[in-house]
């Protein structure tokens, strides 16, 4: 078991989720299934490796500090609760 | 299409019209829209009608379009297939939606897809699932699945979908249309709501390879308003469209024709590559050695970006709120567990973890560095082809409900299309033929970054060979 039904429930407290006792453990189960699958990158010696976080490489995109027009107000808040 | 409308043949409103009876007739069976205009896609098309009468008309004036419910439309709700953003009401249009309305095209609404793009058959839609217009008790694909089916159903003349993992090819696969995820920056991300940002890209499917192209021409670009999308001069892809294949080089990547690929498949692809021989091109086996891996790379990847991208979803700034709640912190969490569906919240959860100290090295950096060498596996094979081809799926597709409590074999039927979100690279899904049950079967074309093209060229020419693009879904 690579993962318990009590660290289900922590990491649903950090995301924010309230979980029931069963969703818990079917959740448990599932991860653990799917943590075990990806174990298998533990085959691959990646020592050197530089890890990729990005798909295409581009340098810092920046642009003159312009007022441009934006967002009425009006039309931002539209969506208000 | 486009010629009967500038030879004024036919009216965009006429052609409108037509679409909104299609949908009133079959929409019933095929269950694409999630919201539907028709008054609004009337008013669009009399516009277009006065543009096509100036002549001033764009390069898709008319033409009636379903977009993925995943892209921002300004006043029309957006709602991502999910509870939590069942009522949002953008303020503002994504760039490829303001593109294709700057073209002249008509849209008609906004189509099914796996909640927040996370599934690869629609059926986690908040809304209900779509179905495969050639066989309604089959899945259509996903997460762009409304996509996929209006536009082989003829509920549309193309759509917009999104591709993170392969939601544009694998659905295009199933449901016998063509289906292009471009280079990742090819086209803006701006106002497409976020799964996975360094995956996410979106792309057209499409009757055939000309639409594409043409689709292409109209949202391609660098955009300002996404830093990720790259300054790149924009071909005029119609230019790829160009007949034979003498010169091309094309690889067939080994453990692409895995165990476990359905034999019909594989027959269909091998007579598809066989075809692209004829057309001469010239065909070499390559290998891609960490093929094998990339699932499990993905299935870190993609939920870590999601756990950290899903969090603005707090029932404070937009989206659903549980207003019973009598604290802070259980609005937060009631908001979002009753917002979210199932797979949504499993993928929070491996995300959550995935990035949670302690984990972060084993998992999040671990895929990060496997990431890599898949990237570098098709740098090394670009250096001696032209572009990939092979199978977009493992199977044809499956009866509606036979995977979804199961995970992990799901995540698994991703395999053949995930790599090349990882690196970044085109893709493109081209009907090659159809299973002994009729359910049709996609070959996948896969190039270096920004070689569009020569996707276009290979499909073009499977295409116009084996001649099956007119064939429609008969019994809706």
């Amino acid at each position: 078991m690579k993962i318990t039904p009590q660290e289900i429930s922590n990491v649903a407290n950090l995301a924010r989720l309230n979980m029931s006792q069963e969703e818990v453990e079917a959740m448990a189960r599932q991860l653990d299934e799917i943590l075990t699958y990806v174990a298998k990158l533990n085959e691959l010696d990646t020592e050197d490796i530089k890890p990729t976080t990005h798909a295409i490489s581009i340098v810092n995109a920046f642009r003159e500090d312009e007022v441009k027009s934006s967002l009425p107000k009006d039309k931002a808040l539209n969506g208000m609760l | 299409m486009q010629e009967l409308l500038a030879t004024r043949q036919t009216s965009a409103v006429e052609l409108t019209r037509d679409v909104l009876a299609r949908i009133e007739k079959v929409e019933d069976k095929v269950k694409a829209y999630i919201t539907l205009d028709p008054e609004g896609a009337i008013r669009q098309a009399e516009a277009a009608d006065r543009e096509l009468r100036a002549g001033t008309g764009g390069m898709l004036c008319g033409m009636p379009l379903s977009i993925k419910d995943v892209l921002c439309t300004e006043g029309m709700r957006t709602t991502c297939g999910s509870r939590i953003l069942e009522n949002f009401v953008p303020p503002y249009d994504a760039t490829t939606v303001t593109r294709l309305k700057e073209s002249g095209a008509v849209l008609l609404g906004k189509v099914s897809m796996d909640e927040f793009a996370m599934g690869s058959t629609s059926e986690n839609c908040a809304f209900g699932a779509p179905r495969n217009p050639w066989n309604v008790e089959y899945i259509c694909g996903g997460s762009s699945g409304g996509s996929a089916a209006s536009v082989a159903a003829d509920e549309c003349i193309a759509s917009l979908g999104t591709d993170t993992g392969g939601s544009i090819r694998q659905p295009a696969s199933h449901c016998g249309v063509v289906g292009l995820k471009p280079t990742y920056g090819r086209v803006s991300r701006y106002g497409l709501v976020a799964f996975a940002s360094s995956l996410d890209q979106i792309g057209p499917l499409t009757k055939d390879v000309t639409d594409c192209a043409l689709m292409m021409n109209v949202i391609s670009g660098y955009d300002a308003k996404d830093s990720t999308s790259v300054e790149k001069l924009v071909p005029d892809f119609r230019r790829a469209l160009t007949d034979g294949l003498r010169g091309m080089k094309i690889g067939i990547p080994g453990e692409y024709f895995v165990k476990g690929l359905d034999p019909e498949v594989e027959k269909v692809v091998q007579q598809g590559i066989n075809i692209l021989r004829e057309a001469g091109a010239e065909t070499v086996e390559v290998s891609l050695p960490h093929t094998d891996y990339c699932v499990a790379v993905y299935y870190l990847v993609a939920p870590a970006e999601a756990s950290s991208n899903l969090a603005r979803y707090d029932g404070v700034r937009y989206g659903f709120r549980d207003k019973a709640s009598e604290t802070l912190l259980d609005m937060y969490k009631n908001s979002r567990s009753q917002g979210f569906g199932n797979e949504v919240k499993r993928r929070i959860i491996i995300g959550t973890y995935a990035l949670s100290s302690g984990y972060y090295d084993a998992y999040y950096k671990k895929a990060s560095q496997v990431r890599t060498l898949i990237t570098e596996d098709f740098r090394k094979v670009f250096e001696t082809c032209d572009v990939l081809a092979s199978p977009v799926t493992t199977t044809p597709a499956w009866k509606l409900a036979e995977k979804i409590d199961d995970p992990l074999s799901m995540y698994l039927s991703d395999i053949l299309t995930i790599s090349a979100n990882l690196a970044g690279i085109p893709g493109i899904s081209v009907p090659c033929g159809f299973s002994n049950a009729g359910l049709p079967i996609g070959l996948q074309i896969q190039g270096a970054h920004f070689q569009e093209e020569k996707l276009l060229t290979a499909a073009y020419n499977l295409e116009q060979r084996l001649n099956i693009a007119h064939l429609r879904p008969e019994n809706l």
